[in-house]
């Protein structure tokens, strides 16, 4: 079977967050920027049903000539090879641009299963499956925390409100998937590697046949139009008790009022 | 791939692995004193270990410079390779003198780490530094060698599989030099434990598992001798270099993690009203270890250069060794001071690692050893012993 992940490069969640005033958009220092850990749990799932069944993992992201970094991180873990989509007229893309750049590769690959997060760790939209399944018409299965491919079929196990359900549906499919599906492996020296040698396919908006009105700044339907860092602030309250246990009454009363109880 | 590009994904690669074992992680198993065996399966599972292993048996394929940047990253991060490091200096034994058949047995075992070869017996209680005086005899009975006599100091047998042995096979009366006569086995641990070989751990002022290993009639297949019998004391000594290169470059990452230590706390810690790094006493008795510490790397990096281009590198592995054991000891030395009382402290992890870098002085090759080798050997001044 082939497996398409859809793999994000973003600013190293660790470090702290930066945003240019000017623009509203993070500022992507390469040097401090990984393969988003929350696809490395997409990457192991396409691994692990490949070694089950054979086939072939093809890791697709789109971003600036810094994002193949991220691409080699998924292909020292096992991938097989990569698509990198890369053009100056997609600087500003939002969700719905960036889903239209994926599908357009991806539907050149013609993938039994296409598997991404569930939301990316730094602009944490969400949105980029659910429009990716629609430009592609394909069935999307949301927040897996397990996944069994047998024959045509894909089963996933899901976890709503008290209670676990089971989607079945015909390949080809999109599987967003939740951190508890797989441990994702450590890629080994061996690994990296070899994904030194395995082919990056760099492709620009000319080839994939896309206006530079759809996607970019120009083609993006919503924009950030401020964005404003949360701030930190420690308070502190004394409470005195006068022997009498009555700092208990005033603790619980205050914690009542920040509803915590 | 350029090699400056290897050698910065390898370091890299190697931070990242020991930036999930952190300094609790290895203050833990100091107190415990416990293998760390999640850190060498992680560091096995990364193929680290396999650096020196040709990519034909499954390993990296490395030369000595890649696998002494692994271990000098290990021990710059804070933690301690002596638990796994003679997985690699064992090596080349096996690799230059083990027959094809031996190496296809159990290189590629080694290096997916189904199994261990990180034991090593040459040092025993009535012959230290003075290797041709050993004691411990192998006598070939049929398709056998039976093995008798006392190792001391023997590391990691406890996490071993299999474990180089030297051993005399003729004795020292019947051969010409006393460096003749002896021979290197490969002892599979898992049938000889019980067997005819018994093994007492000797704690020790740092976290290195380290035995007493006795022998009373072991019997060892004879296919499993290493090269010529007669020959192993040759095969030992050829090892030696990358040894002392290795064990060099562990030293240099200590004192590189000293020095980092050091420098922030100098930086930081206020004392009289200014950082205590302001005042020359305690900035330049740092910044001296930081200058010997980059000239013993620089030494570090020719040895391993030449032993890598098949050049004679004895002068330079040894005195790499020297100048980087004394770096790594001024450097421990110069923490400890510059922490004040905070360096006896365990949680500030110093006294930990000024335990550890102070074996270096004594093995795997003691100082004095090393400064007789230049003596004799580069000076050309008669020989001491
Ligand atoms: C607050 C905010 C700040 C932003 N700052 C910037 C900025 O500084 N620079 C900038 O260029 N854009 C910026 N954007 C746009 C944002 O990066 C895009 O909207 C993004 O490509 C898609 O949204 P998302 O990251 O929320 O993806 P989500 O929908 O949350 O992502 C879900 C999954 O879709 C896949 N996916 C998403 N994007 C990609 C991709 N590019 N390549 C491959 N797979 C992908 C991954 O599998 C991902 O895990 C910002 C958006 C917001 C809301
Ligand atoms: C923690 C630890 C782990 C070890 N692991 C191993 C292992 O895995 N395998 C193994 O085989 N060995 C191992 N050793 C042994 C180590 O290699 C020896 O301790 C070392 O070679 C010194 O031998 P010795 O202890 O017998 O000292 P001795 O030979 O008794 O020497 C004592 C001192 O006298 C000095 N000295 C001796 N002769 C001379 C001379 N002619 N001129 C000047 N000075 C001299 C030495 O330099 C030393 O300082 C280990 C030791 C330790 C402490």
């Amino acid at each position: 079977m082939k497996i398409c992940v859809t793999v994000k490069q973003v600013p190293d969640p660790n470090l702290p967050m930066q945003v240019d005033p000017a623009t509203h958009r993070l500022v992507r220092n390469p040097d401090q920027s990984i393969l988003d850990p929350a696809d490395e749990y997409g990457v192991e799932t396409a691994l692990r049903l490949v070694e089950e069944h054979g086939g072939e993992v093809v890791v697709v992201s789109m971003g600036p000539p810094s994002a193949a970094d991220a691409l080699r991180r998924a292909m020292a873990m096992g991938a097989d090879r990569a698509i990198l989509i890369t053009d100056e007229a997609l600087a500003g893309s939002d969700a719905r641009a960036t889903a239209r750049a994926l599908a357009a590769v991806i539907r050149g690959e013609q993938p039994d299963l296409v598997i991404c997060a569930i939301e990316a760790t730094d602009a944490y939209t969400g949105m980029v499956p659910g429009m990716l399944a629609e430009l592609l018409d394909l069935p999307q299965l949301t927040f897996a925390r397990q996944v069994a491919v047998e024959g045509q079929t894909v089963t996933v196990h899901r976890d709503i409100e008290g209670a676990t359900q089971v989607l079945r549906a015909q390949l080809p499919a999109l599987l967003t998937v939740t951190a508890s599906i797989a441990e994702p492996r450590y890629p080994s020296f061996k690994g990296v590697m070899a994904a030194k040698r395995k082919p990056i396919d760099e492709r620009d908006l000319a080839s994939l046949g896309l206006e530079a009105g759809a996607v970019g700044a120009a083609g993006a339907a919503e924009r950030v139009v401020a964005l404003e860092e949360v701030r930190e602030e420690k308070q502190g309250q004394m409470v005195t008790d006068d022997g009498t246990g009555s700092s208990v009454e005033a603790i619980v009363a205050f914690l009542e009022r920040i509803q915590v109880v | 791939m350029t090699e400056n590009e290897l050698h910065r994904d390898l370091r890299r690669a190697v931070r990242e692995l020991c930036q999930r074992f952190p300094d609790e992680y290895w203050r833990e198993k100091d107190e415990a004193s416990a293998y760390p065996e999640e850190f060498v399966k992680a560091m096995t599972d990364a193929s680290f270990l396999a650096a020196l292993i040709p990519e034909e048996y499954g390993g990296l394929g490395f030369g000595v410079t890649e696998a002494s940047i692994i271990l000098e990253e290990v021990n710059r991060s804070g933690g301690n390779a002596g638990a796994c490091h003679a997985q690699m200096y064992t090596m080349g034994t096996l690799l230059r003198h083990g027959s094809e058949e031996q190496k296809r047995t159990y290189l590629p075992k080694i290096a997916t780490g189904e199994l261990r070869l990180q034991a090593f017996g040459v040092t025993e209680p009535d012959a230290g530094t003075d290797t041709t005086q050993i004691k411990t005899t192998a006598v070939r009975r049929g398709d056998r060698y039976v093995i008798s006599g006392q190792k001391v100091f023997t590391s990691r047998v406890q996490h071993s599989d299999l474990m180089i042995l030297l051993a005399r096979t003729t004795p020292r009366d019947q051969v010409k030099k006393r460096s003749e006569g002896l021979s290197v086995f490969l002892v599979d641990l898992r049938e000889a434990i019980g067997n005819g070989m018994e093994v007492q751990p000797i704690a020790t002022m740092m976290n290195h598992e380290t035995n007493a290993v006795f022998f009373d009639n072991l019997e060892v297949p004879a296919e499993n001798l290493i090269g010529e019998e007669g020959q192993g004391f040759r095969y030992i000594l050829d090892g030696m270099n990358a040894e002392r290169i290795l064990i060099a470059a562990e030293c240099i990452g200590d004192g590189y993690w000293f020095i980092d230590r050091s420098t922030k706390y100098a930086s930081e810690r206020v004392v009289f009203g200014r950082p205590i790094g302001q005042n020359q006493g305690v900035q330049f008795p740092i910044a001296q270890a930081y200058v010997h510490l980059r000239a013993a790397d620089l030494m570090r990096y020719d040895a391993a250069a030449k032993f890598d281009r098949g050049e004679p590198c004895g002068a330079e592995a040894n005195m790499a060794k020297l100048l980087a054991a004394d770096a790594s000891w001024e450097a421990a030395n110069v923490a400890i001071q510059t922490h004040g009382g905070y360096g006896f402290a365990r949680e500030y992890d110093i006294e930990r690692k000024f335990r550890e870098t102070r074996l270096y002085q004594v093995a795997p090759i003691s100082t004095n050893l090393i400064l007789s080798y230049i003596g004799q050997h580069v000076l050309g001044m008669p020989r001491s012993f």
